[in-house]
């Protein structure tokens, strides 16, 4: 990959925020028209670097390339990208019209082509006739929108957005996803998109990019990530996961529960240690006598598409997603095809667990 | 409703306190001597506008030079650390734990004619200035005295605004100067017209302070006092003195905020 294609290039960031090191060695390259997600829980930096991107935060040690150029010291006003900032950040004194004319009035354009442009830009995200509205008078999808507008009116190669739905509810948010990827595809231009939400992620993106503590942990597309994850942290934050300790004693072999199962993973050393990850939509429940192993439901929970249900396999935990139902304190056998079974080598990684509150950091209290 | 209940003592004491002293002095203003009611004190304020115009021009004078010292230093210490801001605060609220009137006498023996100034200055052969009893001294007392009331509301209102609407407008191609005129400026507004209220309606109304640093000039003031406490024991001309300044700076404020509420709706214009 050469560096014409990409529009920007992280080169080994390194950012502290007093004695915390927050980006431990960023390398990141974006290509031009890409959906880059960056994703992560609270605290993993993904803010950070959307930051040193638009000029807000200064990386200690490192570079970063627009189009090739270095462009440390540029500062975020001469920079060709737009934010859309959490919570919106819009001018509380001006109206919708003067929020999304804001970026031609600073470059000075004619009266005429900014109310075209203006128009133009209402049009796009859909607020026709909100021109003269206060902005404490809209809703918070309609807020969304006018920043949105505000951003893109400056035709920016690339936008930055720092979690723009997370302040709105989950069919609003369902329907701006939509409507932001359909708006990146009509103005051809780069997205880097900042979020928790790995659904999200995952609905939207052409790369994602997942973060834990400052280090990048895995870039692909979202079938890379969802399918072939690199480590028990990727594993266990997109989607749900099983992960059990095992042991390869060869190539295609990996032990696990005291058995033995066939699997598509080698290059692992000899009776190498490593992480199990079972997705639980990958275990088919089967009769005790047919199954690999075997356990005894422990709690179901209806979910709409299937159940959940909790199965103690050995005293641990197992997560079961199935069609059918399981009465609790069935026994059950449980079946795993062989390219179901991820095989990871062991990180330092703490696994990241929802429930956990020690690996919920305030990101914003640390900026 | 219990809220009401709880301002219910704030309420009396506004009602002894404010609003019957009010209505003693329109009472005053329009009373004889005998309690007949006249014009006459009305028509006796005439005799006293140089004075009016004077203290007004002053009054507007110390509060342009408030602005002008107090808005960048709002806005200093709104930008710095929350340990900075208290120390700054601190330093800023400091001289008024001292008495006006110290604070006051203390300007004199600086400026005096063989105050510290002057002696200095003789001291190094240049020779004295006249430092004292004049219009600027005058100005330099009120904006000393009053100067705190203009940097805590802009200080205050500008520590309010949220730092991504800056770099919102900075993400938009804003240099530091057009961030300062369409978004800063915009949105400390209210600093600023609560910080001119409270300087210049104190200043215009100000005695000690012309007295003691003016000479013999006498501010309304300083004449209104005259009628109350000395020689010409006056509270009916007294009173009038009152009524006509409270009007003129309620006219004052009324064109200011007209004109601030001009200049916001001129920004919200396409």
């Amino acid at each position: 990959m050469t560096q014409k294609q990409n529009i920007i290039d992280l080169k080994d960031i390194v950012v502290k925020f007093d004695d915390e090191t927050v980006l431990k060695g960023i390398n990141l390259s974006i290509k031009d028209k890409e959906f880059v997600t960056l994703l992560g829980p609270s605290g993993c930096g993904k803010t950070t670097t959307l930051r040193i991107i638009g000029g807000f935060v200064l990386p200690d040690e490192g570079e970063i390339f627009f189009e090739g150029k270095k462009i440390n010291g540029v500062p975020p006003y001469k920079r060709q990208v737009n934010t859309i900032f959490q919570r919106y950040a819009l001018f509380p004194h001006l109206n919708v019209y003067e929020n999304v004319a804001f970026g031609l009035r600073i470059k000075k354009r004619p009266e005429k082509e900014i109310r075209t442009r203006v128009k133009e830009m209402l049009a796009l995200v859909g607020l026709q006739g909100y021109e003269r509205r206060n902005i404490d008078a809209l809703s918070g999808g309609q807020q969304q929108r006018v920043a949105i507008a505000r951003a893109v009116i400056n035709q920016p190669k690339v936008l930055l957005l720092d979690e723009p739905l997370a302040a709105l509810d989950l069919k609003l948010r369902k329907e701006m996803q939509v409507e932001l990827k359909k708006i990146q595809q009509s103005l051809g231009i780069t997205f880097v998109y900042v979020t928790h939400d790995q659904e999200e992620a995952l609905t939207m993106s052409d790369t994602v990019v997942v973060m834990n503590h400052g280090v990048i942990q895995q870039i692909g597309t979202p079938q890379d990530i969802y399918n072939e994850p690199q480590n028990a942290f990727v594993a266990d934050f997109i989607g749900e996961s099983n992960i059990v300790d095992g042991v390869m004693p060869e190539d295609l072999r990996v032990q696990f529960l005291g058995r033995d199962f066939v699997c598509v993973d080698k290059g692992f050393a000899p009776d190498e240690p490593v992480d199990v990850v079972i997705r639980p939509e990958d275990i088919k429940v089967v009769p005790p006598a047919e199954g690999q192993f075997t356990g005894q439901v422990d709690t179901v929970t209806f979910k709409g598409v299937h159940y959940e249900m909790i199965v103690k396999v050995e005293g641990k935990d197992w997560m079961i997603h199935s069609t059918k139902c399981e009465e609790p304190g069935a026994v059950i056998g449980m079946r795993v095809d062989p390219f179901d079974i991820h095989i990871m080598h062991k990180s330092d990684e703490p696994i990241y667990r929802d429930d956990d509150p020690s690996t919920v950091i305030d990101e914003e209290a640390v900026q | 409703m219990k809220s009401k209940w709880i301002a219910a003592p704030y309420l009396v004491w506004m009602g002894i306190f404010i609003i019957v002293p009010l209505l003693i002095v329109v009472y005053f203003a329009f009373t004889t001597a005998d309690g007949g009611f006249t014009f006459n004190n009305i028509a006796q304020v005439g005799q006293y506008s140089e004075a009016i115009f004077k203290s007004i021009l002053l009054g507007i004078v110390a509060t342009a030079v408030c602005l002008l010292l107090g808005y960048p230093l709002g806005y200093i210490i709104a930008r710095s650390t929350v340990r900075r801001q208290r120390t700054m605060v601190l330093l800023t609220m400091l001289p008024m734990w001292m008495n006006f009137l110290l604070r006051t006498y203390a300007w004199m023996t600086i400026l005096e004619n063989n105050g510290l100034i002057n002696r200095f200055l003789n001291a190094i052969g240049l020779g004295s200035l006249p430092l004292i009893n004049n219009s600027g001294a005058v100005v330099l007392g009120m904006v000393y005295n009053f100067l705190p009331f203009m940097i805590m509301p802009i200080y205050s209102v500008m520590a309010k605004i949220d730092r991504r609407v800056i770099e919102a407008a900075e993400d938009l191609g804003a240099n530091r100067l057009q961030v300062f005129k369409k978004v800063l400026l915009p949105l400390s507004f209210p600093g600023i017209a609560t910080g001119i209220t409270m300087v210049f309606v104190p200043a215009v109304s100000t005695f000690v302070i012309s007295r003691m640093l003016g000479g013999g000039d006498m501010l309304i003031g300083d004449i209104i006092e005259m009628q109350f406490v000395g020689s010409t024991y006056n509270p009916y001309v007294g009173s009038a003195l009152s009524l006509v300044l409270m009007v003129l700076v309620f006219i004052c404020m009324a064109v200011m905020r007209q004109f601030g509420s001009d200049e916001e709706s001129e920004a919200m214009m396409p």
